[in-house]
């Protein structure tokens, strides 16, 4: 049964992630941890982190992740959570197969319409405040439970918006730090 | 059969045809070393399909782009969906899809099955707490980056705000948001149409 709301919701996330990973994130976010409560905002942030520090996109790594942890959380065998990563992973490319496979069978059509990208240019805006909501709802009182946790988020975004860091480095040089401090 | 002539006399060197293989393991090649993914992966597609490939023209490569950005889902992955079918059809997408997804799933599921067991661990906490404000800051990072970029005005900002406020406090959920300004986009279009020679603010 869990495969199927997991298959569900995350069909769902895929269908609306107009806006790219960032944007992808504030939708899983808000299904699995707001609405269905399947994993806490600090699991959520643990993910994330893991997710921007491997190879490939972070909206996919952190479905995969998500969809392991969840079915896992649930006490399923190792086995099943493997199906559920698989589940949510699928589900989530799924609709973006489909529309994008649709727009090349019509590409010669779709190439000289404006409609996309001024669709596009409209819900620019709500792509911006979703992606802040993502990183908003992750300021909870569990994962900055020390005043320095908020040098450390202002030490990340200097580095990696005026400094250009990778942000690998700085997600490694994080876990450092607090192997180091805490 | 018309199809495959029209997608094979599409790709630049025309004669040879792809095989499914080299087409999942290009896009397996490109999915193992772009990390942060999205928009990282761009010149490297650009660097394997178009220069030394050929299997794209670049301005049809900049089309993709554009496409790409605009549909739903990663952009990575929809490019992948766009060159393997313009490569060798409905297979060919399948395949460079898949080819695309493969390494990063099964390096994220080795992890995931690994740390499942090292949750509470001690010093994995530490590092944790270390890292979990740096998430933060990561993901405040394109929203900085997209404000500018995107001229707002005193509407759009207010769209920007009011979409994060409704979010983080009032716990709607962002497809509610997209289902509101999709029908709002549409409407607008379908009266536009309408009173066409008019010209109706944007």
């Amino acid at each position: 049964m869990i495969y199927l709301e997991l298959f569900w919701t995350f069909l769902v996330i895929g269908l609306f992630s107009f806006g790219g990973g960032y944007a992808m994130l504030s939708l899983i976010q808000s299904e699995v941890v707001t609405k269905h409560a399947w994993i806490t905002a600090e699991q959520f942030t643990d993910i994330v982190a893991i997710s921007q520090a491997t190879p490939g996109p972070v909206g996919i790594n952190t479905a995969t992740y998500v969809g392991y942890t969840i079915t896992h959380n649930m006490g399923y065998s190792d086995l099943a959570s493997i199906g559920g990563s698989l589940l949510a992973t699928l589900a989530i490319v799924l609709p973006s197969f489909l529309i994008v496979l649709t727009i090349c069978k019509l590409y010669e059509k779709v190439k000289h319409s404006s409609m996309f990208s001024s669709l596009m240019k409209t819900i620019r805006p709500v792509v911006i405040g979703m992606i802040a909501a993502a990183a908003g709802i992750l300021i909870t009182p569990q994962n900055f439970f020390h005043w320095s946790s908020w040098l450390l988020l202002a030490g990340a975004f200097i580095a990696c918006k005026y400094l250009k860091a990778n942000p690998i480095w700085v997600i490694l040089a994080g876990g450092v730090i607090g192997l180091l401090i805490y | 059969m018309a199809r495959q002539k029209r997608i094979e006399s599409s790709v630049g060197g025309g004669s040879r045809k792809v095989s499914l293989w080299e087409l999942a393991l290009t896009f397996t090649k490109v999915g193992m070393f772009t990390l942060g993914g999205g928009y990282a992966m761009i010149p490297l597609i650009d660097r394997e399909v178009v220069e030394k490939k050929g299997w794209l023209q670049k301005d049809e490569f900049y089309d993709i782009v554009a496409i790409a950005q605009s549909a739903p889902g990663l952009l990575a992955v929809n490019i992948s969906i766009f060159a393997g079918y313009r490569v060798r059809g409905n297979k060919g997408s399948l395949a460079a899809t898949i080819g695309n997804c493969l390494p990063s799933f099964l390096i994220i599921l080795a992890i995931a099955i690994f740390f499942a067991g090292y949750r509470d661990n001690y010093y994995v906490e530490k590092i944790f707490k270390g890292i979990r404000p740096v998430v933060v800051a990561l993901i405040a990072v394109p929203v900085v980056d997209m404000i500018k970029r995107s001229s707002l005005n005193i509407w759009r900002a207010l769209l920007a705000v009011g979409t994060a406020v409704a979010i983080i406090f009032l716990k709607v959920s962002p497809i509610y948001i997209l289902l509101v300004v999709f029908t709002c986009f549409f409407c607008a279009m379908y009266f536009e149409k309408k009173n066409k020679g008019k010209e109706g603010g944007a």
